[in-house]
């Protein structure tokens, strides 16, 4: 891995108009926006800045066992240490990565636009808070979003909010198990559609069409998955400057207290560096961006950085996941490709307040691989289930291998591949959590990272309107089972209650400076040059993918942001 | 089924290894002792399935590039080969490769292969798991070959299109 710390220039810039603190997609697309304006820009990113050729020996850390998961973007350690005190474990490094790119790195690629209903949950159900801005406000950057991060889909769901233009890709052709599935729902008179992917059906603005490695989560070797280092990269050919290895420890502020001023940041070689800029833009994702304004504590704001509220770090969300998996008494063709094509969104806007939304996926990747099957040796299902409840965690399957007694090779093992792999299948439901209090960002002042600071502690606790949407969303998916033309010959439920790396919520949006972080421009109510640009500003979460509302959030703060400039 | 030099090159990017890269270096093959090409052959034809053909070709082309990927040496391997002769000598009185494959199976339980957890950096029951069974078979069931075998024409690591996955099973 070339890191070559040694010899990138990681000094401060002089004359810049906006630090960006973060290069996930938040970050990158500011940065590209306000550069291309012709504005001084600087990202300080904690992570590595990672060889685009390195992807293919992390592939193989992402299948072989005898590695972890987390080591396929070489994350934990104590740069990365935290803390989880709620009643669900919360394991935060396998819910991000640090790096040029940042999470999108290792995500899943499926987008959507938040439906209207998750814009007005209060004036519709009675539940937690409206945004203080809708869905009209944010299409035309959805849209731009689409197009930014090249999406692939097609106009087939009936239950999305409108649009405006086609995708500007392709959709992904629905998959053989789809077929079985979308039988089953017709008889239920469940509708199925596509699924948007920020992901190449065809080639794409310098980037490869999706060739089927099949490893897209945790990692696209092909670059056909949209990945945030594509926007770091435009952003310095428009002359931004982009520092990796730069973890922000706190910013500060002037005499009033009203501006900030600098933001702190720590390099490899042990030296402190200041950057100086006129405005200043967190997008370290849910949980550093809390964590930073709380680290930066001052007299004047003895509580955190913008945080007269006293809401940063709480009203933390994170998408549970339910899954129903089995087999059939056929071949239903896993783990051909690494993505999903079909889901059911039917669900998803409630006539009543509760169950609440979730989301139906159909699952391609249902069961081990030939290649895991060989090389782990334990029982599929068993192996499913761990996989299901972690389903990041390739670790995971290698850890109960352990205990076997001797492995199968030859005839045997090939016999044994053939009767277990082959007719597994899983149904997904992603779930709407509501925000409430006592989940939350906190510091852990009893334990410090690799730079001597507190590290922040995540509580995340079950959420009673999540409970009753699971019961509710298991029924259904058990109807689609049973409505299958093929027998089962088992099935097996499973929740994921710690999400899959959506973390939002913690630095709320609102017109009240008295109950929430931003304003509907994503300024901070206390200080006239700090924005947060990241799903920690998001009221609510619904139970969509994130990451899409996230761009469109920082397309639509940076046209506001070069307004000022 | 036979296997080709083509599903050794696609094995070895599924571990990482640029497959035109090790394409380009085959006109100078030299770096493989034969002792490590015949030692390795031999355990392959223990852990791959019977049916299976062209091991030699397959294994000559899957050492050259494995060559090239982090962490493996052909010093290590030749350092586990010779353990593993050893102990068929001892055991049997003959050379590990001069043995039938049901033998060489005794003699890689023997040596605690098959219980060990692979481990590249473990004991020499753990690496010979790990750099010997476990990197021949997942080099057979990620390539295109071995994992038709089993119903899985294109298989995880391996960049076989977007086609696979829309197709039904063959027996319908
Ligand atoms: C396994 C997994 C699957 C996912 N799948 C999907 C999906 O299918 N669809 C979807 O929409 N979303 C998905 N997500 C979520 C998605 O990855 C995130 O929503 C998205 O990356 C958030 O973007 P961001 O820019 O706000 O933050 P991030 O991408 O997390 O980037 C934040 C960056 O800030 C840096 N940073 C943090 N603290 C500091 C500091 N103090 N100083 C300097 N830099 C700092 C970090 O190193 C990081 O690089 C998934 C996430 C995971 C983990
Ligand atoms: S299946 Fe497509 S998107 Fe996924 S890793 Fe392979 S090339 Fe990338």
């Amino acid at each position: 891995m070339s890191d070559a710390a040694n010899v990138v220039d990681r000094t401060p810039s002089e004359r810049v108009d906006v630090c960006i603190v973060g290069a996930g997609p938040a970050g990158a697309l500011m940065a590209d926006k306000l550069a291309a304006g012709g504005h001084d820009v600087v990202v300080l990113e904690a992570g590595k800045r990672f060889d685009f050729e390195s992807r293919l020996r992390r592939m193989k850390r992402s299948i072989r066992p005898a590695y972890d998961d987390l080591d396929v973007w070489d994350m934990g350690g104590p740069r990365d240490d935290f803390n989880s005190s709620g009643e669900i474990f919360y394991p935060l490094n396998h819910k991000r990565v640090k790096g040029i790119g940042g999470s999108t790195l290792h995500w899943g690629g499926r987008v959507a636009r938040l439906p209207e209903k998750d814009f007005e949950m209060q004036s519709r159900y009675g539940l937690a808070s409206d945004w203080p801005i809708n869905y009209d406000d944010l299409q035309p950057y959805y849209a731009r979003a689409e197009r930014e991060l090249g999406v692939a889909g097609v106009d087939d769901n009936p239950f999305a909010p409108p649009r405006e233009q086609p995708f500007p890709m392709e959709a992904f052709p629905r998959s053989y198990s789809d077929s079985l599935f979308e039988q089953a729902c017709e008889k239920l008179d469940i509708t199925t559609h596509s699924v948007p992917q920020a992901r190449n059906s065809e080639p794409y603005q310098d980037r490869s069409a999706c060739v089927g490695y099949g490893t897209c989560q945790p990692v696209c070797p092909s670059g056909a998955k949209y990945s945030a280092d594509v926007h770091v990269r435009k952003a310095e050919s428009e002359g931004a400057r982009v520092i990796d290895q730069a973890a922000v420890q706190r910013l500060e502020h002037d005499d009033s207290g009203e501006t900030v001023t600098a933001a702190v940041y720590r390099t490899p070689d042990g030296e402190t560096h200041r950057q100086t800029a006129r405005q200043f833009v967190l997008a370290a994702g849910g949980i550093e961006i809390p964590r930073l304004l709380l680290l930066s504590e001052s007299p004047s704001h003895p509580d955190g950085l913008a945080n007269s509220s006293g809401t940063v770090g709480k009203f933390f969300m994170e998408s549970p996941y339910i899954h129903l998996i089995g087999q059939l008494d056929r071949r239903t063709r896993q783990n051909l490709i690494g993505l999903g094509t079909m889901e059911s969104h039917q669900f998803y806007t409630p006539e009543e307040a509760e169950p609440g939304s979730f989301k139906i996926e159909f699952g391609l990747g249902a069961g081990p691989t030939p290649a895991q099957l060989a090389l782990e040796q334990r029982t599929p299902l068993e192996g499913m289930l761990d996989t299901m409840r972690n389903p990041t965690s390739v670790g995971q399957w290698s850890e109960n291998a352990r205990n076997l007694g001797g492995i199968e090779w030859g005839d045997d093992l090939l016999a044994n591949i053939r009767e277990q792999y082959g007719n597994y299948f899983s149904i997904s439901a992603e779930i709407e959590v509501l925000p409430r209090v006592e989940n939350r960002v906190t510091l852990d002042r009893s334990t410090t990272d690799a730079y001597g600071k507190p590290i922040p502690d995540v509580s995340w606790n079950r959420d009673p309107h999540a409970e009753r949407t699971i019961e509710r969303a298991f029924e259904v998916l058990e109807s689609i089972v049973d409505n299958l033309d093929a027998d089962v010959r088992e099935k097996h439920r499973s929740v994921l209650w710690n999400g899959v790396g959506h973390h939002s919520g913690t630095t709320r949006m609102g017109t009240d400076p008295g109950n929430s972080v931003v304003d509907p421009q994503l300024r901070t109510h206390d200080l006239t040059n700090l924005y947060l640009v990241s799903s920690s500003v998001f009221v609510t979460s619904g139970a969509m993918q994130p990451t899409l509302t996230i761009a469109a959030l920082a397309l639509r703060a940076a046209d506001h942001l070069a307004s000022k400039l | 089924m036979e296997l080709t030099r083509r599903d050794a090159l696609l094995a070895l990017s599924a571990m990482g290894i640029a497959a035109g890269g090790v394409a380009q270096q085959l006109g100078d093959r030299g770096t493989v002792s034969a002792e490590v090409t015949d030692g390795t052959v031999a355990v392959a034809e223990v852990v791959f399935p019977s049916s299976v053909s062209g091991n030699r070709e397959f294994v000559e082309t899957y050492l050259d590039g494995r060559t090239e990927g982090d962490g493996y040496s052909l010093e290590e391997i030749a350092s586990l080969l010779d353990t593993i002769d050893r102990e068929a000598k001892r055991s049997t009185g003959r050379s590990f490769t001069d043995l039938t494959p049901s033998k060489r199976d005794d003699v890689l339980r023997e040596i605690g292969a098959a219980k060990a957890y692979p481990d590249p950096d473990g004991t020499v029951p753990q690496r010979i798991r790990y750099y010997l069974v476990n990197d021949l078979l997942y080099a057979l069931y990620s390539s295109p070959t071995g994992g038709e075998l089993v119903g899985n024409e294109n298989p995880v690591g391996h960049p076989g299109g977007r086609e696979a996955y829309q197709e039904g099973p063959d027996d319908e």
